[in-house]
This record gives structure tokens, sequence and C-alpha cells, in this order.
């Protein structure tokens, strides 16, 4: 059982382990080009997105461009290290099982 | 609990970080023709402008064809790989203009146009003699710069350009045929090698 003590349950779901591997290259993204990258639909990745940002993993930043509505996404150093812990333990798990 | 298959999860991590971060749809066939096009050029020049054992004399109708012969390969070679590029882009469902493809155009054309600004500024005050080795190492620069947000492997040639540069600077005289080498020849082998792999996958 040791093995999977290291397994982040958040991260532990196809659409938000996508977003944070995004957010792991991309210092900055926004909705539509998460939402493009995922193939998913908008509330699908908002509820997401806000359980992330209620971990305080991510960081959603709202503003205008133009009269558009844009929303950013960035990843916090909490949710980057965080991130982290969870590769190495799935990378510690395949090791382990071939 | 449910079994997960986490070899899946790390590739699906691989390929999200490389699909939302870098532009993979170069055109390994565009890179074959802009050497053909530098071959050319460079053929056009050693035969009709540039003088036997004499010196290029700026503003002279010589040299402003030079400049005509050089903008047309460049800009020809731009144009080729432009829409190769977009088809292959296209094929592979991947955006032409997004974030991904505007951060690699940037990041190549920093150097780009840094290196293309202190050349003619040398140029002006008579400086041709280190050209082709300048157009080499900033080449070389622009493609190592750039290769965080592409194919990975083009930093090798970027290496490959400005080991050439210095070289060239360090044998003035030979500057055409660095030039040739750097432009033509490296640029058909790169893109052949990109062309195998294409047909490959």
């Amino acid at each position: 059982m040791g093995l999977l003590d290291n397994i982040n349950k958040l991260f532990d779901h196809r659409i938000r382990l996508g977003i944070m591997s995004i957010l792991m290259v991309n210092e900055e993204v926004d909705f539509n080009r998460l939402k493009e990258l995922l193939d998913v639909t908008d509330g699908n990745l908002a509820s997401h997105t806000k359980t992330l940002e209620k971990a305080e993993y991510i960081k959603i930043r709202k503003a205008f461009i133009g009269k558009k509505p844009n929303t950013t996404y960035r990843a916090t150093p909490l949710g980057k290290q965080e991130f982290k812990k969870h590769l190495a333990a799935l990378e510690a798990i395949i090791k382990t099982k071939s | 609990m449910e079994k997960k298959n986490y070899l899946e999860d790390i590739s699906e991590i691989k390929n999200l970080m490389n699909r939302s971060s870098r532009f993979l749809s170069l055109s390994g066939l565009s890179g074959i023709l802009a050497g053909i096009y530098a071959i050319l050029g460079a053929t056009i020049a050693y035969l009709f402008l540039l003088p036997k054992g004499d010196y290029v004399v700026l503003h002279s109708w010589n040299f402003r064809m030079l400049v005509v012969v050089l903008v047309s390969v460049a800009l020809l070679s731009f144009v080729t790989a432009l829409l190769l590029t977009t088809r292959k882009a296209k094929q592979n469902n991947e955006k032409i203009w997004d974030g991904t493809s505007k951060r690699l155009l940037i990041n190549f054309l920093v150097p780009m146009v840094t290196g293309g600004i202190y050349i003619l500024i040398k140029l002006k005050s008579q400086h041709y003699g280190l050209t082709a080795s300048l157009m080499l190492i900033f080449y070389g620069l622009a493609l190592v710069n750039a290769s965080k947000y592409t194919l990975g492997n083009i930093k090798y040639l970027g290496y490959v350009e400005i080991v050439l540069g210095l070289l060239c600077a360090a044998m003035p005289g030979y500057g055409l045929w660095f030039w040739i080498f750097g432009f033509g020849v490296l640029h058909i082998i790169y893109g052949s090698l990109i062309y195998v792999k294409e047909g490959k996958s």
C-alpha cells in the first residue's frame, strides 16, 4: 500500500492531470487554449479548474480583452511541487510493476 | 481500489506537455528546398556576381544584385516553409497560428533580426568580410533559441551552424563555401532526416 501514499487524489483524474501537465510547461494559459488541448466542454473544464483552485494548486485570473472576458490560469508553486511528487509516485509504481 | 493504468497517465502527461508547448509540424521538405535555393543562389553569385580575386565594392551593381539574390533566397525559403508547414499542421490537426507557434517565431526572430541589423550596420561601414560568418552564427543562435518550442533536435543543427560560423570567421576568404555548406548542404541533410522520420510515423 505504501507505494500509493504519494498518489495525489486530486490528480487522479484525466482532466485535472491534463490541466496540471499543461500548466507545468506553460507560464500562463487561457480557457480556450485549455479547452482545445484537452477536448472538453466548458462546464467540465470550469468545474475541474475550480477544484484545483480550491486546493491552491492553480491561480485563476479574470480579465477582459475588449469586451470579451478572458480567463487565464497558472500553476502555483504549491501546485508544481505537488505535481512533481505525484509524477515521482507514478514512476515508482511503474518501476515496481515491471 | 480500482486498478488504473498509470503508464497511460504518464504518456498522457508527456503528450500534453509537448502539444501545449511545442509546435511540431515543421516540414522536412521545406528544409530540403531551402537548402537547394541557397545552393542555387550561391551558384548564381559565384558565376556572375562575385569578381574573381577582386573585392566587391559597396553600392556597385554587383553588390546590389548580390543583395537581391540573398533576399530572394531568404524570402523563397520563408514562403516555402510557411506553405508546407501550414499543410502539415492541417494534417496533424495542429493550429498554424496559436500561442506555441507565436512563441516559436518570436524566439527564432529575436537573434535573427538582431544579427540581420548588425550585419547591415557593418556593411554600411564597409565591413563585409565577416558577413557569412555572422549570418551562420546568428542563424545558429536563433535555431538553438527556438528549439525549446519545436522539434528538440533542431538545436543540434543550430550548434553546427554556430561552430561553422566561428570556423568561417577564423578562415577569411572562404566565406562563400562556408555559407553554401551551412545554408545549403546542412539544410538538405537535416531536412531529409526529418522527411524520412515523417514518412515513418
